[in-house]
């Protein structure tokens, strides 16, 4: 039987680790009576230690994830959308605005990078993740190898990915990466099938378990879209669902709890439903889900924005973290960070600088809603403007 | 669907809220007729109705013990007994904020195939004994699931039969407004180590989590009865903050926040070991959403029965008895246990090898 090793929890910060706060430190009940700081006993793992440090470190109070992991198509129809043509040294450009952006790691703890991107420089020659690492922002890197039909299925998809896993996993750690993302869909309006939910459910234990062995914190992603014109009982019915699959199979794949961070879409009407849901009754509802499914161990819950416009997306997330929740509760957003940003950069290089700030805006009002201080006056009415695309293939 | 509400909804999550109250646990007092015949034998008392109603009514007009308890688990018979001015034994705890529960569950039987794994009887017109308890006054329930440590064991089947045991209980306990405490106990009998306990405590929750949520079970109007994560009994002993590292870390990695209180069995710990275990706890700086209380039936009552001795004239001594432990009980929930109300009765070890419940 493997030995089991016991890691403080507040043990030598791993390279990655920056300005965080130690428990002593951490604010708590003001009579202690003789408490004991708590030492966690783990399953073996080369890796577990460092591990259960990065997801505390992405966890980290007032901050969120950057999610600019678009693949080189998708990133393409971003492109084009400012009437820019999709190659190289556009999507290099793009970025390098992206991750050079000062002052972005006090609002940003983690960046989900294409693997393209995971290899890229800037212009003077300086690689993206010793960008990103001076700015105490974690370098993670997309993993899966996107969606195909899922045969059997009601028109349903299932995601790829797994195979020669284990060895990329390894490479995209030698070269920096330290958490993983692996996004699949659930369909409301197709089911979902129990076929659809479990081999979404299977795949996310089976990538994680590979990840952590591989030293990368997994992201544990299963979207259910916002397609449909279902009712917010019928999220909350599906969700719960799903969840319960997913905490099942990683339980039975022997992942560590406290080294994942979780991706879930907020609970929220169906786009068509004829009821738009205030921030407070998503707020209640995702926090209703997320209690009966999510167990305490896990250190942070970062939401996808799913077509969003980016102010809801923020509100919601302020909306949610009105009172203390057990685990970190934040952002991982791409369209409703970059929405703005890229309207405001256009591909001219004069506009770098004033795209940057708006990415500092929207960065900074995340963070805001994570402590739960935000507030939507002052914000452009670009920011509102809803991003839901029937059908959307991400 | 999602969790079931059901018309008890509301009840169910204000009464397991209720009996989560830090400062307060429960009394297992829902020993069988064979089971109390066995504590009562150890005393050289006859195991006749009467002495069964002597001890409960003993337990139950404890004065200022009832303060520290939210609820207690009766046998089917206790339900309907009365102390002997007349007064049933339901009133008495209704009268004193604590909420009556009753034992469900018809115990284990073996699973054939399996080196003598059990799963747990009772489905028969469970429905309708609810509705029965219910209007007699019960307002919570227990079902005990047993699961032991072995080479093979537990099996698979064994987890999987006994999670869907559990998870059908409680639902059908929340159709009638009853508060089901959700009991998976692995034995500690063997002499595994306390880290293939917690591998094991681990495995079994994550299926009795998923079974719970499958059959649309209400979390927010459950409890549940852990055993305390354990070396084996022919292992050597650890600390109390060694078990409350790991019982704890299994804890977090398996109960969802909408479970209110998690209310702990004794299993053969000594009373003194037991509130130890619980208080330290309770003092881990970590974070816990739910409370962490207790469920004790033998780590209740085992000094009492030796100081009663089933003689009247003892009663007073026995009550004494009993308060000092609900006491220490009590601050151990809040960390605050100092020790020394263990007498040498208190540190007695009360683990049977091959206990059969």
């Amino acid at each position: 039987m493997a030995c089991v090793s016991f890691a403080k929890l507040n043990a030598a910060s791993s390279q990655w680790i920056g300005g965080q706060q130690s428990f002593a430190q951490r604010p708590g009940p003001s009579t202690r009576l003789a408490t004991r700081r708590v030492s966690v006993p783990i399953r073996a793992g080369a890796y577990t230690d460092e591990l259960i440090q990065t997801a505390k470190a992405i966890a980290s109070p007032g901050r969120g994830i950057l999610a600019i992991d678009e693949s080189n198509a998708t990133c393409g129809k971003r492109l084009s959308s400012i009437g820019l043509d999709n190659t190289e040294p556009n999507r290099q450009a793009y970025r390098q605005l992206l991750l050079t952006t000062p002052g972005l790691g006090e609002y940003i703890s983690g960046a989900i990078l294409f693997e393209e991107t995971l290899y890229q420089s800037t212009t003077d020659g300086k690689k993206f993740v010793d960008c990103l690492r001076e700015q105490k922002i974690v370098p993670g890197i997309k993993v899966d190898k996107g969606l195909v039909p899922l045969p059997g299925s009601n028109n349903e998809s299932w995601c790829q990915g797994l195979d020669g896993l284990s060895s990329r996993s390894a490479e995209y750690y030698k070269q920096g990466a330290r958490f993983a993302k692996w996004r699949t869909v659930v369909s409301i309006p197709c089911g979902p099938s129990a076929l659809a939910v479990k081999e979404a459910a299977w795949g996310l234990a089976r990538y994680a378990a590979i990840s952590q062995d591989n030293g990368l914190v997994p992201i544990v992603e299963p979207e259910i879209l916002l397609d449909g014109d279902h009712p917010i009982e019928r999220t909350l019915e599906v969700a719960e669902k799903v969840w319960a699959e997913v905490f099942y199979y990683l339980a039975e794949n022997n992942v560590i709890f406290e080294g994942i961070l979780l991706k879930p879409s907020m609970v929220t009407p169906g786009a068509e439903h004829k009821e738009k849901a205030s921030p407070d009754t998503i707020a209640k509802y995702t926090l209703t889900m997320l209690r009966r499914r999510v167990p305490p161990a896990v250190p942070g819950i970062m939401f996808l924005s799913g077509g969003q416009s980016e102010v809801e997306a923020t509100l919601n997330l302020n909306a949610m973290n009105q009172s203390p929740n057990p685990w970190h509760v934040s952002f991982s957003y791409a369209r409703a960070l970059q929405n703005t940003v890229l309207k405001t950069w256009q591909g001219r290089p004069e506009s770098v600088e004033a795209a940057q700030k708006a990415l500092l805006v929207r960065a900074k009002a995340n963070s805001l809603a994570q402590l739960g201080k935000y507030s939507a006056e002052g914000e452009s009415e670009e920011a509102k403007k809803g991003m839901f695309v029937k059908g959307y293939t991400y | 669907m999602s969790a079931f509400v059901g018309k008890y909804a509301e009840e169910l999550i204000k009464n397991a809220k209720y009996i989560a109250t830090p400062g307060k646990g429960i009394l297992a007092a829902d020993e069988s007729t064979g089971t109390i015949g066995k504590r009562l034998a150890g005393i050289n008392v006859e195991n006749i109705e009467s002495n069964r109603q002597a001890l409960r009514e003993l337990l139950f007009t404890s004065p200022n013990a009832l303060s520290f308890l939210s609820g207690v688990i009766l046998f089917e018979e206790t339900l309907y007994q009365k102390t002997s001015d007349g007064k049933p034994f339901v009133e008495v705890l209704q009268e004193n904020n604590v909420i009556p529960g009753i034992k469900v569950d018809k115990g284990t039987v073996e699973i054939a195939g399996t080196n003598g794994e059990t799963t747990t009887q009772g489905f028969d017109s469970l429905g309708a004994r609810c509705q029965q308890y219910y209007k007699a006054g019960a307002r919570f329930a227990k079902w005990r699931a047993v699961l032991k440590i072995g080479p093979n064991e537990p099996s698979e089947l064994s987890i999987q039969q006994n999670a869907e045991g559990l998870a059908r209980y409680s639902i059908i306990c929340q159709e009638n407004g009853l508060v089901p405490i959700v009991e998976p106990e692995v034995l500690t009998d063997g002499p595994h180590d306390i880290k293939k306990c917690a591998a094991v405590t681990e495995t079994v929750l994550a299926a009795v989590y998923k079974a719970l949520n499958d059959h649309h079970v209400l979390l927010e109007g459950t409890l549940l009865k852990p055993n305390m994560v354990t070396p084996g009994s022919d292992s050597p002993k650890v600390s109390p903050q060694v078990i409350a590292e790991y019982t704890v870390a299994a804890l977090r990695r398996t109960v969802p926040p909408a479970v209110p209180g998690i209310v702990f069995l004794s299993g053969g710990q000594s009373e003194e070991e037991a509130t130890l275990n619980l208080n330290a706890m309770n003092k881990l700086d970590v974070l816990k959403p739910w409370t962490l209380s207790f469920s004790f039936g033998r780590a209740l009552q085992q000094s009492t029965l030796k100081t009663w001795g089933g003689k009247k004239e003892n009663v007073g001594k026995g009550q004494q008895a009993f308060l000092l432990r609900c006491k220490a009980n009590s601050d151990a929930t809040l960390g605050k246990y100092t020790g020394g109300s263990a007498g040498g009765l208190a540190s007695e070890s009360l683990f049977v090898k091959g206990y059969k419940y």
